[in-house]
């Protein structure tokens, strides 16, 4: 079973259509990932789907970066 | 047409014969058949399971991964046609002002695949679930407004949804707007990417389709007295429109030209024609009348032809109305072999008269094998002709009883 940050990292490769290297900790959806702001929509909707939890839409605007987008995932999983 | 000449100097195409114009028309002369069963979904519990799919299209060979998933078929399919036929043209935003480039490219249905998939995950899964990409993937405008973004052409921008006279009346419309100058260079033409469960379904309730399912290449049979109904087909087709001295000064290549143009309404019923015809007779008149010529200086007519009972017969009466009872005039319908693509279906056949024009060639209409009571004119059965063709007409019909009818020519 693949760890959390790389599951969130291959989402995001297959998500935002970006090389795998370019998906650095503190790379930046909107910033560096070319997401537009329907793409960063459809990111939290796919981690809600991997992870199968709900993520509200005020905690879904403060998901800006990698590391946001797996520290928000290891944080739900552990509640 | 009053005002500034409109000539055709970019052509492309996608249909169920080929991906391209040379490879569409070769096949179209050919009198090829694109009808086959349906494998894209089990199409078993349907009342048809076949139809005229676009065939070996990968969509990886126009865009990246990222922008395909966000863009129905049907907005793939117009986008790479416009592209054919931009690059065909040789027209971008080096050397015209953007501003002056505009976009015209309607869809009948738009993004029906999309719209099912989010429907059923919206009772599925819920509302949460529903993509922030359903709807601008699926809206009758997107490729319009994807192409005007991918080439920065900034003109008039528009997309009309007239069902099955959407591609006669886009490239109808613009060239008007090229006439009265709001534009020198318009891409116009229609899309569509209607062949899912839900579609299929929808038109075999109706019975509008031919229900043979064991022979698909024999159920497209225009004025066929064993007709049964349409095939439903996919495809684009788009036409870049240029006033004529633009086109002339940068040395354009100039297939030729958009001679007249007619629209009207059967103000009847919403799918049943008109009996004898009269609306579409009337577009066919109006066309005549703005290109300022007489019914006999038409040499070949592409018809709508669907290969329904009612329709077939009614195009038949109105020929005759506007031609003579009595006219020899080569009329024949090329949805024999691509099928009834809907909202692209007039552009797709603004396209092929073109060609006809350009190479004096008259398209079959294959599986005519006996035709039917009424249906006597000269439907150019089995085989293309080759004989001497100038000026041609072709007709549009749609549901809602919304009719258009363009005249192309030499120029």
């Amino acid at each position: 079973m693949s760890s959390v940050e790389e599951r969130v990292k291959k989402l995001i490769v297959e998500q935002l259509g970006v090389n795998e290297s370019e998906v650095t900790p503190e790379a930046s959806f909107v910033d560096d990932l070319g997401a537009d702001s329907l793409d960063t929509v459809e990111l939290v909707m796919a981690l809600e789907e991997e992870f199968e939890t709900e993520i509200p839409d005020e905690d879904a605007e403060n998901i800006t970066t990698v590391q946001e987008a797996i520290d928000y995932v290891l944080k739900s999983v552990d509640d | 047409m009053q005002g500034r000449r409109v000539v055709i100097t970019g052509l492309g195409l996608l249909c169920p014969v080929g991906n391209t114009i040379g490879e569409g028309w070769a096949a179209i002369v050919a009198g090829k058949s694109g009808a086959a069963p349906i494998t894209a979904f089990d199409a078993s519990a349907h009342r048809v399971n076949f139809a005229a799919m676009v065939k070996g299209f990968d969509v990886a060979e126009h865009m990246d991964a990222k922008e395909a998933r966000r863009l129905d078929s049907f907005v793939q399919y117009g986008c790479v046609a416009a592209d054919q036929a931009i690059s065909d043209a040789g027209i971008s935003t080096d050397g015209i002002d953007p501003a002056r480039i505009g976009v015209a490219l309607g869809s009948g249905i738009g993004g029906i695949g999309t719209i099912t998939q989010n429907a059923i995950l919206l009772g599925e899964k819920g509302p949460r679930r529903v993509s922030p990409f359903f709807v601008p993937s699926s809206i009758i405008n997107m490729v319009s407004g994807n192409v005007s973004i991918s080439h920065g052409f900034a003109g008039p921008n528009i997309a009309l949804a007239t069902a099955c006279t959407t591609g006669a009346h886009s490239i109808g419309l613009a060239a008007r707007m090229v006439q009265y100058g709001e534009a020198d260079v318009m891409v116009a033409g229609g899309s569509e990417a209607s062949i899912s469960e839900l579609t299929l379904a929808g038109f075999a309730s109706m019975k509008a389709l031919s229900m043979r399912n064991d022979d698909p290449e024999g159920a497209s049979r225009p004025w066929d007295v064993d007709r049964d109904g349409f095939v439903l087909g996919d495809g684009a087709g788009v036409m870049v429109l240029e006033e004529l001295e633009h086109a002339k000064a940068r040395n354009a290549h100039i297939y030729g030209e958009i001679k007249g143009f007619g629209m009207s309404a059967d103000a009847f019923h919403v799918t049943q024609p008109q009996e004898g015809g009269k609306g579409a007779a009337a577009a066919m008149k109006n066309a005549l009348d703005d290109a300022g010529i007489a019914p006999d200086e038409i040499q070949y007519i592409n018809a709508h032809g669907t290969s329904t009972p009612l329709g077939d017969v009614a195009e038949t009466d109105a020929i005759k109305a506007v031609f003579g009872e009595g006219t020899r005039i080569p009329v024949s319908s090329t949805k024999s072999m691509i099928g009834h693509l809907l909202g692209a279906s007039g552009a797709v056949e603004a396209i092929i008269t073109l060609l006809a024009i350009r190479d004096h060639v008259a398209p079959p209409t294959i599986n005519l094998h006996q035709p039917d009571d009424g249906c006597d004119l000269d439907y150019v059965p089995h085989e293309s002709r080759q004989m001497r063709i100038d000026c041609a007409l072709t007709n549009s019909f749609g549901f809602g009883g919304t009719n258009g009818t363009l005249i192309l020519g030499r120029v």
